[in-house]
């Protein structure tokens, strides 16, 4: 099978999804002047030669107004796959995203739809404190918002596909290390993982986690880069006879419970791995609500693996430092056996 | 009060005014129900405004939508949601026009063209955009019209909303009450410019000043405005000076604004102005309006009557509605 990037699986979903149904367009800052960006890190590339600058609506510097034209967009009776630079940014338009694209359906009592998904970019890439945040943890605790945070190329286009299809806001995480950029836009120190992506269409539905590599021992989730943190870490206690199993969600809202907790009630304990800070984040959350329905199953208590309570540091010393690694996930799980 | 620009139909003038007349009428009635411990929540009543609603809406079709504010009765009045289920809303029953998830400071109904309100000031001002981007990009002729208060002219979402509908010609007309306060604060404190209409300029589009207590002056700037965008040549802003008779919300003590300021305002009160207007250029008798007025009353009566005796909601529906599709 070819193998794709998840720049180029991003791309070819739009794409796909862009020619099916006349309704779906692109809006960010940078994503289609010819001979610009093609978005920060390259997805919407060369998209407004095929469907033109009104499809791949360049805006201006403008975050509350990108998220506000998308909110607007949606109800009007347009499918917006809107994006920002970077992840952090997503603050500059809380107000549209929180206050109206995720409590407009509740708020006409089910009448109204905001069918738009926000992309954006997150994780550290030594790009110090304002570029570099994971922050999904904001989203998954807003009601209304669907939140995917794939790791593969496969899952990216499957589930942006989906997330385009949805009638819900939906916000929509890649990692800047998973990407696979090309060019003046590569990431040192990326994984760029280019994964199987079939030529036939397909769609990967909300809610379905997906066992990455199987185990008895502990149970290790994470998500997007943390996937690939928690499979390093299995590799190694592998070796010492500790198997690990671990879990990727794909997406957090839906939240795919049954898949976690049958890993957990077989291995008797669980390792979350995130790479927020730790307070009041997903991984607290992922670990209080498996106690309070997988208690008796428990061995040991749940242990968190996650970036320390800091905004994110500039020098890569620090930076490591900061985030949470095999050695660290090794650590935590050797702590409960 | 002006002379229009346009003949405007006898039909419509009796709708502007049994509409402006049922905003009021709701108002008070709204107020008398919290005030006898009725109604749940808060409210923020739109009396005195009644003609920048009417005005816009009067020039606007059914299928165009409308954004609003955290005080939207009036605009709801006014783009013909039936007062029954803007009623029930207010008694939080599941007749209402949001069924009882909304509430006063979200009513609406998009299949009268009213988005439910957004009652974050300035919220609603790049969402009209957007919908604006819509309907031009679905090759539509519809319009939008944005009401904000001058207070919202302040923040940033009006300058990155109105900025995008600028540059990209989108049918929006943004409609600016300026009532003269935020809340307490009146607007000379916030505000180097005397008109918002001028702050226009800074995004190359018009900015032009209604009457906002002149249902008549309000209609024949949008009617130009409403042109103006269905052939898409643009937004247009209008800012319209009109006063809220009532306090910001239901525990106002108005200590902000003098007694003179107020008798002003409600001597240009633009219901008996358009009554007056009506009567001496022969459109309609005084009994004819006499019979608007019974007719605004009974109607009245029957809202109240429906939504007190409408269903609320069960508490686990609650539950429902956080995504579309989990609905009743």
């Amino acid at each position: 099978m070819r193998k794709l990037t998840i720049v180029e699986a991003l791309k070819e979903a739009i794409r796909e999804e862009m020619i099916r149904d006349e309704r779906v367009f692109c809006i960010g800052e940078d994503i289609g002047t010819p001979g610009g960006w093609g978005g920060a890190f390259t997805v919407t590339k060369g998209l407004s030669e095929e469907f033109g600058l009104d499809r791949i609506l360049d805006t201006p510097i403008a975050e509350t107004g990108i998220a506000g034209v998308a909110v607007g967009a949606a109800i009007g009776g347009l499918r917006p796959i809107a994006d920002v630079q970077y992840g952090d940014f997503l603050f500059c338009m809380m107000d549209q995203l929180v206050n109206q694209a995720a409590k407009l359906t509740y708020m006409s009592g089910g009448k109204l739809c905001i069918p738009m998904v926000m992309r954006a970019p997150v994780g550290a890439t030594t790009r110090a404190a304002q570029h570099s945040q994971s922050l999904e943890s904001y989203f998954v605790h807003v009601p209304g918002l669907k939140v995917a945070a794939p790791c593969t190329a496969y899952d990216c286009k499957g589930l942006l596909k989906s997330a385009v299809r949805d009638d819900n806001p939906v916000l929509f995480f890649e990692h800047k290390l998973l990407y696979g950029s090309k060019g003046n836009r590569a990431e040192a120190g990326a994984l760029s993982p280019a994964g199987d992506v079939p030529e036939e269409e397909y769609l990967i539905p909300f809610g379905k986690a997906v066992v990455r590599r199987e185990g008895r021992d502990v149970t290790i989730v994470g998500k997007l880069l943390t996937v690939y943190r928690a499979l390093e870490a299995a590799e190694i206690l592998s070796k010492e006879g500790i198997e690990a199993e671990v879990i990727d969600p794909r997406t957090l809202v839906p939240f795919d419970w049954d898949t976690l907790l049958s890993s957990v009630k077989k291995t008797g304990r669980l390792v979350v791995v995130d790479e927020e800070p730790g307070n009041c984040g997903w991984a607290s959350d992922i670990g209080a609500k498996t106690s309070e329905m997988a208690f008796d199953y428990l061995d040991a208590p749940v242990r968190r693996v996650t970036a320390i309570d800091t905004p994110v540091p500039f020098a890569p010393e620090m930076e490591r430092y900061y985030l949470p690694n095999a050695e660290k996930i090794v650590a935590a799980v050797k702590s409960l056996t | 009060m002006k002379l229009l620009k346009k003949k405007v139909e006898k039909d419509l003038l009796r709708r502007m005014y049994y509409q402006m007349l049922m905003a009021r009428r709701f108002e008070e009635q709204a107020s008398l129900l919290f005030v006898n411990g009725e109604l749940p929540g808060t409210v923020h009543l739109y009396a005195g405004q009644e003609a920048v609603a009417v005005g816009v809406c009067s020039a606007l079709r059914k299928d165009d939508y409308i954004t609003s504010t955290h005080r939207p009765h009036g605009h709801a009045v006014a783009k013909g949601i039936p007062v029954k289920a803007l009623m029930a809303e207010l008694f939080a029953k599941t007749t209402g026009c949001c069924r009882g998830y909304g509430g006063s400071m979200h009513m609406g109904d998009i299949d009268y063209g009213m988005v439910p309100a957004i009652a974050i000031v300035g919220g609603g001002i790049p969402v009209a955009a957007g919908i604006g981007l819509a309907f031009k990009r679905l090759k539509t002729d519809r319009v939008v019209a944005c009401f904000f208060g001058d207070g919202a002219s302040s923040e940033g979402a009006f300058h990155e909303g109105v900025n995008m509908a600028a540059i990209w010609d989108l049918p929006v007309i943004f409609v600016c009450e300026n009532n003269l306060y935020g809340a307490s604060t009146h607007v000379s404190r916030v505000m180097k410019v005397d008109n918002i209409a001028e702050r226009a300029s800074a995004y190359g589009i018009p900015g032009v000043i209604a009457d906002g207590m002149d249902v008549l002056s309000v209609y024949d700037a949008t009617v130009e405005a409403v042109e103006r965008a269905r052939s898409g040549s643009g937004p247009t802003l209008i800012e319209c000076k009109t006063y809220r008779f009532l306090g910001h919300s239901r525990t106002d003590p108005q200590q902000y604004r003098s007694k003179e300021e107020m008798e002003f305002w409600k001597s240009k009160d633009a219901i008996p102005r358009l009554k007056a207007w009506l009567i001496e250029n022969e459109h309609f008798t005084a009994e004819e309006i006499d019979r608007i007025h019974e007719e605004v009353e009974r109607e009245l009566d029957e809202a109240v009557e429906f939504a007190k005796n409408s269903p609320s909601p069960l508490p686990e529906d609650a539950l429902k509605n956080v995504f579309v599709g989990e609905g009743s």
